[in-house]
């Protein structure tokens, strides 16, 4: 087999993975430490004939995508915290227009400014609840850049089966670092490409009639169908509507069809998980250092494992709460103050088992941080 | 085909109040696209949020109705993608100069092929009554009880400096004229930007005195003067109508399919 190996950033993984998943524009705006991402397809795009464009500000790079998108183009942006708070209406917009895209939020310290060479993963919430008023959202990440590469993929991918945002949370560790990358061969991974109506031309198309199997079927603007895009309630044309029920039903479609479909949605990996007295639940960079200790301490004869999530929204509470059912204790082995702490602690059943190993300083949590505290939890003195 | 094929008939009557200028601006449109035998599958109205905002409802073409101030900049996305497409764009004042005041002047510097019609009637209607960008000094307004002191924009001027290259204004006094102008914005190359006067009697004509929609067009008529006209050289104070900038630039789309070329060329060579 005649497999590409590339040695390369995060970021650029990320950047191979939109290729391959057929990303066809990009808009976006400089931001560290996300900046990679725009460079390569700024020379990519074009070389394959699609479209690469620097807009004025973090706010219009949303927006254009949302444009390009509904002319039938996969679509995606990338930023960093400031420039992810400041999509957030346009995000909203998408979740509302049920518009296929894509957003890397490559993470640094936060809030405001904050630390913006240093990691964290403290936008996980934002990720979620980022925008105003009640929606869903589908929240990807990866913890190297083989799983960078497919986890872009995938986002392609769940945009188009959805009609919705997906979120690719990486950080500045895993944006940044270089190691290797193997291409797949084209067909090795699935591709989905955009579902376009049936409907033929002159006859009445409802581009927000979901059919039996909940997919809505698109029609590229400039195509034979004319109708209506907007971020107000909307019935089955797309025309404002502040019917009650037409409202109703809506946002409980818009949440449905992502909710219901955690299983499909979810992504995770098991680490010396068979047996495991002491779990730790992790994802992203800090998941290398929960994975390096959980091994070392395998070799050494300790039951401890690792469950690395790479999907974070909608939340696989299902899946924790039946891996972590027999763990002695539970550590959540993450960058913030506890963000996916708290997703935890309401999935297991004793949440007083669940602790928190974390570091907020700009600087990598290594295996001896998880260590310290493992011993601590273990009676093992500190 | 007639007007009316351009028109979602079911989605009337408008919205907008009695008197309003907005509708006037509709049939303007309309008819220029109608004049110009333009295909409906082939305009894309996108428009922002306000009453301006709803105009790209009522016609048969693809319309996306986006967010307050950014409608250009998912224009910028619509014309990108798909170079073919004729992209009409109209907004309110508040919402092109004010909230989408950035978007407004880089879309006029990369000189895209879009459309930008300013519905300008100096005040936020649907919110009811705030002054705005365009109200300028001296106006009353439900957030200026005392009368504004915030200057306003000139948007020819602004869309000059900023890079447009046609630039005109009407008012929706001059229905015939704003046609004529919005065939030529449309038909050109390149950002062009039609400012017409429009009138909100509801919020800006009864708190400034202004009367009726009648008063506020007769404003309209004896307020302004064409561009080179003998009235508009005895009364330099007159808002000038007409056409200020029309000059062939590089288009964005254009200069991007060059990109394009030059990429693919050191691709395979």
């Amino acid at each position: 087999m005649n497999k590409k190996v590339r040695f390369l950033q995060g970021n650029e993984a990320c950047v191979e993975g939109a290729i391959y998943a057929g990303v066809d524009f990009f808009a976006g705006y400089p931001i560290t430490p996300s900046t990679e991402i725009a460079e390569r397809l700024s020379e990519y795009l074009p070389q394959r004939g699609g479209k690469f464009i620097q807009m004025e500000d973090e706010i219009a790079s949303m927006c254009a995508i949302i444009g390009a998108s509904l002319t039938g183009k996969k679509v995606m942006t990338a930023t960093s915290g400031p420039g992810f708070s400041l999509k957030q209406e346009a995000i909203g917009y998408a979740c509302m227009a049920e518009i296929p895209c894509v957003i890397a939020n490559v993470q640094r310290g936060g809030p405001s400014t904050g630390n913006p060479t240093h990691v964290s993963q403290g936008d996980i919430n934002q990720a979620r609840w980022g925008t105003h008023g009640d929606h869903s959202i589908i929240a990807l990440t990866a913890s190297n850049h083989q799983d960078v590469f497919k986890m872009t993929v995938d986002a392609f991918n769940m945009a188009e089966t959805y009609r919705t945002p997906v979120i690719l949370l990486f950080d500045e560790v895993i944006g940044h670092m270089r190691e290797k990358l193997v291409i797949p061969e084209e067909g090795e991974l699935e591709i989905v490409d955009r579902l376009r109506t049936s409907v033929p031309k002159d006859v009445d198309y409802h581009p927000y009639l979901p059919r039996e199997d909940g997919r809505l079927p698109m029609s590229d603007f400039g195509g034979e169908h004319r109708y209506n895009v907007t971020g107000l309630f909307h019935d089955m044309w797309g025309f404002p509507s502040n019917n009650p029920k037409i409202v109703n039903e809506l946002l409980r479609h818009l949440v449905d069809k992502i909710d219901n479909n955690v299983q499909a949605i979810t992504r995770y990996k098991e680490h010396c998980l068979e047996g495991a007295e002491y779990i730790l639940v992790s994802y992203g960079s800090s998941a290398r250092s929960a994975i390096h200790l959980a091994q070392n301490r395998r070799n050494k004869g300790e039951k401890i494992g690792v469950l690395e999530l790479q999907s974070l929204w909608p939340f696989p509470t299902e899946l924790v709460r039946e891996k972590c059912a027999r763990a002695k204790a539970v550590l959540v082995v993450e960058m913030n103050m506890g963000q996916v702490l708290t997703q935890v602690k309401a999935a297991v059943d004793n949440p007083d088992r669940v602790f928190l190993a974390n570091r907020i300083d700009g600087k990598l949590i290594t295996p001896s941080d998880i260590k310290r505290l493992l011993r601590v939890i273990q009676g093992r003195g500190v | 085909m007639a007007v009316k094929d351009y028109l979602r008939e079911r989605f009337f009557p408008h919205m907008w109040c009695p008197g309003c200028g907005h509708g006037t601006i509709l049939n303007a449109l309309v008819h220029a696209v109608e004049e110009l035998e333009l295909n409906k599958n082939e305009i894309v109205m996108v428009s922002g949020i306000g009453c301006s905002a709803r105009i790209s409802g009522y016609v048969d073409f693809h319309s996306l109705h986006t967010l307050h101030g950014r409608a250009l900049a998912f224009a910028t996305g619509v014309k990108l993608s798909r170079p073919n497409l004729k992209v009409l764009v109209p907004m309110g004042d508040g919402d092109a100069l004010a909230i989408g005041g950035n978007h407004f002047i880089h879309a006029a510097r990369r000189n895209i092929d879009i459309t930008a019609i300013v519905m300008n009637n100096r005040i936020y209607g649907m919110t009811g009554g705030q002054f705005s960008p365009l109200s300028g000094p001296g106006v009353k307004a439900t957030t200026a009880p005392y009368t504004t002191i915030d200057n306003n924009f000139d948007v020819v001027e602004l869309a000059k400096a900023a890079g447009a290259s046609f630039v005109a204004r009407s008012t929706a006094y001059h229905v015939k004229e704003s046609t004529e102008l919005l065939k030529k914005a449309i038909l050109h190359k390149g950002f062009s930007v039609v400012e017409i006067l429009s009138q909100c009697p509801t919020h800006y004509g009864r708190k400034n005195k202004e009367g009726d929609a009648v008063g506020m067009l007769e404003l309209q008529k004896t307020n302004t003067a064409k561009l080179g006209s003998k009235a508009l050289e005895d009364n330099p104070g007159l808002i000038p109508r007409g056409i200020f900038v029309e000059k062939e630039c590089p288009e964005y789309c254009e200069e991007y399919d060059k990109i394009i070329a030059q990429a693919m060329k050191g691709r395979n060579s």
